[in-house]
């Protein structure tokens, strides 16, 4: 059996004709947390929904805990997404439902536990996340940082193997920052598992994983521990790290000479 | 001459959409039906969704329902005292609320109070990622968010519909023979021999029944399909009512035409 | 989540809305007809009851004083026999007499009573000997038309 949870190999994926991805290949082992960075729009998300088969590549192949999820029909992905967690961009709480049951949710969906059972579970993850106090509450009443620590303990509420997280930096003050970057990596080694992290929150994330893909315009253009990522060459890269408003990509959105714009030239 | 063909195009383009829609909408409504099995293993989830759908909808169902029956006594009897025969006042009012008003002013609040409501709640879900979030866990949205409330919305409907004749007749009971002074036992008894339990009372349930199913239907439709957007959720939910009006009031042609034209229209 | 609210609430709506269906099926509906209060049953039987629904009013010099409860269809003398519902606070004479009457021109039917002088008192399952039918308006117009005829005939 390898230890390679996830093997992606030459994938592409393409919005009707146009194209997202291209040639993509991956090899995430256990127990590693995975960051995958690059800018806005680049189609890292995209990425993210692939493997967790929310949507079919044009080519190539995405095999999770050793099965295609491109082949799979709606009950194998079902099979497999039981074995995955997912954390959305900001949370997506089930807001008509209490703190507490959004926890119990995935459990009593998938387990049929006694009630009791159920009550120490769902304490137990919420204590995880230091949110025991707040079980009661709607996910209205908490604030962002707190909501994506619920949102967080419901999907680890079923153990997964591989857990993945959709910008989960996003929006959150630097101490809320801290704290899901520490829970992300606590909960990693503790559960065993493997994390995907889609980010472009360059510092937090060098700190705390263990393997980085920087993907631009839809292709990996670089790779490697957060050590190698500093100290890379990749213009594109070294841009990213440091937050350079211009390098490789320019400030500037593609457009006509500025001068010819300002004479009101048609071309 | 391009203009023109631009029209043409665009109304095409148009109409074919339209018509995938429709297709979709049948294949939803399809592939609901068949996942319906937790909204019924899991009763539970529905009775939370008939509390939304029928619950909250009591009020304004009762409160027209007793306006609408007190203006047709009023009305009513304004016409019938001319030919004499005021005491035909309950028949005028039974049957006009079971066979007609009943089902279709119900339905078409139900439309505006719990339609809108469905329609909202699922594009809202959808459009803050819950959706996504419940297929990441592997639970089917469908058979867990939009069959309870279709179901629920189908149960609601003939409730709501029966309350709102009961309220109506009522009202015309209060306008007619309590102000007017029409007479009591004729107001019931002339009700009782003209209203037929098959073909007046059972085809209004039955109406009704069609109807929660267009609405709803439309309902979760509309609210699964909306762009996840504050835009997309508003126009959905304003299509929904306007959708499911017309819905309604077409419905209801064909269904009347189908059950009254047996030669007992009396 | 506050499920047992919402229970009760949803209780209190199926059973409110099986109680307007039940409503529409028995009161408006003509499934069964309640009797509220004391009450004797007399018999009449009548050549023609005419349009004579069940629940029609009784009335005595024009007050309500009873239902019609049954109308059936006597085999043996071929005549509609009427059951009558009269509210026991009201007594009559056993030889009082029933009429069909029709209340306007195309007004319901109900039945008359119109006291006798007998010393003994309707109760239930008595006969009522002397009963008119009802007015049949075709019957009417062709008596009318055939007596016209006649003096047409006689005069020539």
């Amino acid at each position: 059996m390898d230890t390679n949870i996830v093997e992606i190999d030459n994938l592409s994926f393409a919005y009707d004709k146009r194209p997202i991805l291209h040639c993509i290949n991956m090899r995430i082992s256990r127990g590693k947390v995975v960051a995958i960075m690059g800018s806005s729009g680049c189609g890292k998300t995209t990425l993210l929904r692939v493997i967790g088969g929310a949507v079919r590549p044009t080519a190539g192949s995405t095999r999770v805990m050793g099965k295609d999820t491109s082949k799979l029909d709606r009950a194998g992905l079902f099979e497999i997404r039981r074995r995955m967690g997912m954390l959305f961009q900001f949370g997506a709480l089930f807001t008509d439902m209490s703190v507490f049951e959004n926890v119990a949710f995935p459990m009593r969906e998938h387990a049929r536990l006694p009630e009791g059972m159920i009550r120490d579970l769902v304490m137990m993850k919420l204590d995880a996340v230091g949110l025991r106090g707040v079980a009661q509450l709607m996910p209205s009443a908490l604030s962002g940082g707190m909501a994506r620590r619920v949102a967080l303990a419901r999907a680890v509420a079923l153990d997964p193997t591989l857990i993945m997280y959709d910008e989960p930096f996003a929006g959150l003050d630097p101490i809320s920052l801290g704290v899901i970057a520490r829970l992300i990596r606590r909960l990693n080694d503790s559960l065993g598992a493997t994390s995907i992290i889609v980010t472009h929150d360059v510092q937090e994330s060098l700190h705390m994983v263990d393997y980085v893909y920087f993907v631009s315009e839809g292709r990996i253009i670089a790779e490697g521990s957060p050590d190698e990522v500093r100290g890379s060459r990749v213009p594109y890269v070294k841009q990213f790290v440091n937050g350079e408003p211009d390098g490789p990509v320019p400030f500037h959105f593609p457009a006509m000479d500025f001068m010819a714009d300002l004479a009101g030239g048609q071309s | 001459m391009n203009g023109l063909l631009d029209a043409l195009a665009k109304l095409g383009r148009s109409a074919i959409d339209r018509i995938w829609r429709l297709g979709f909408a049948c294949r939803f409504f399809l592939y609901m039906f068949l996942h319906s099995g937790t909204a019924f293993r899991r009763f539970r989830l529905t009775i939370r969704e008939i509390y939304f759908a029928g619950v909250l909808s009591l009020i304004i169902i009762l409160v027209s329902g007793l306006f609408v029956g007190m203006v047709l006594g009023l009305q009513g009897y304004d016409t019938l005292q001319r030919y004499g025969s005021s005491e035909a006042l309950g028949v005028l009012v039974a049957l006009s609320l079971v066979r007609e008003l009943g089902p279709v002013v119900a339905g078409l609040l139900f439309a505006s109070r719990a339609g809108s409501a469905i329609t909202a709640e699922i594009g809202l879900m959808k459009a803050t990622e819950q959706i996504s979030a419940m297929e990441m866990m592997a639970v089917d949205p469908i058979s867990r968010v939009v069959a309870p409330r279709f179901w629920a919305g189908v149960l609601s409907m003939p409730l709501l519909a029966a309350l709102f004749s009961a309220m109506g007749i009522f009202g015309g009971y209060l306008v007619g023979v309590q102000l007017i002074g029409v007479d009591e036992g004729a107001f019931w008894s002339q009700m009782q021999a003209a209203v037929d339990i098959r073909e007046d009372v059972l085809n209004g349930v039955i109406k009704s029944v069609v109807f929660g199913v267009a609405v709803t239907w439309i309902a979760v439709f509309e609210g699964y399909d909306a762009p996840p957007t504050a835009e997309g959720v508003s126009g959905a939910t304003t299509r929904t009512v306007v959708t499911s009006s017309l819905a309604i009031l077409a419905l209801d042609f064909v269904l009347t035409a189908l059950m009254f034209t047996g030669g007992n229209a009396k | 989540m506050n499920r047992s609210t919402i229970d009760l609430w949803v209780g209190l709506f199926v059973a409110m809305g099986l109680g307007a269906l039940l409503f529409l099926a028995l009161k408006v509906g003509n499934l069964a007809s309640f009797s509220t209060s004391e009450s004797y049953q007399v018999q009449a039987k009548f050549a023609n009851i005419g349009g004579l629904k069940v629940r029609a009013p009784i009335k005595s010099a024009g007050v309500v004083v009873g239902r019609v409860s049954e109308i059936r269809f006597d085999n043996e003398s071929y005549e509609a026999l009427v059951v009558l519902n009269v509210d026991a606070k009201f007594q009559f004479p056993r030889d009082t007499s029933a009429k069909i009457l029709t209340s306007g021109l195309l007004g319901e039917q109900y039945i008359g009573l119109e006291a006798g002088g007998d010393a003994k008192m309707l109760k239930t399952g008595d006969n009522m000997k002397l009963t008119q039918s009802a007015v049949v308006l075709e019957n009417l117009i062709s008596q009318f038309m055939f007596s016209k005829a006649q003096e047409g005939k006689e005069s020539k």
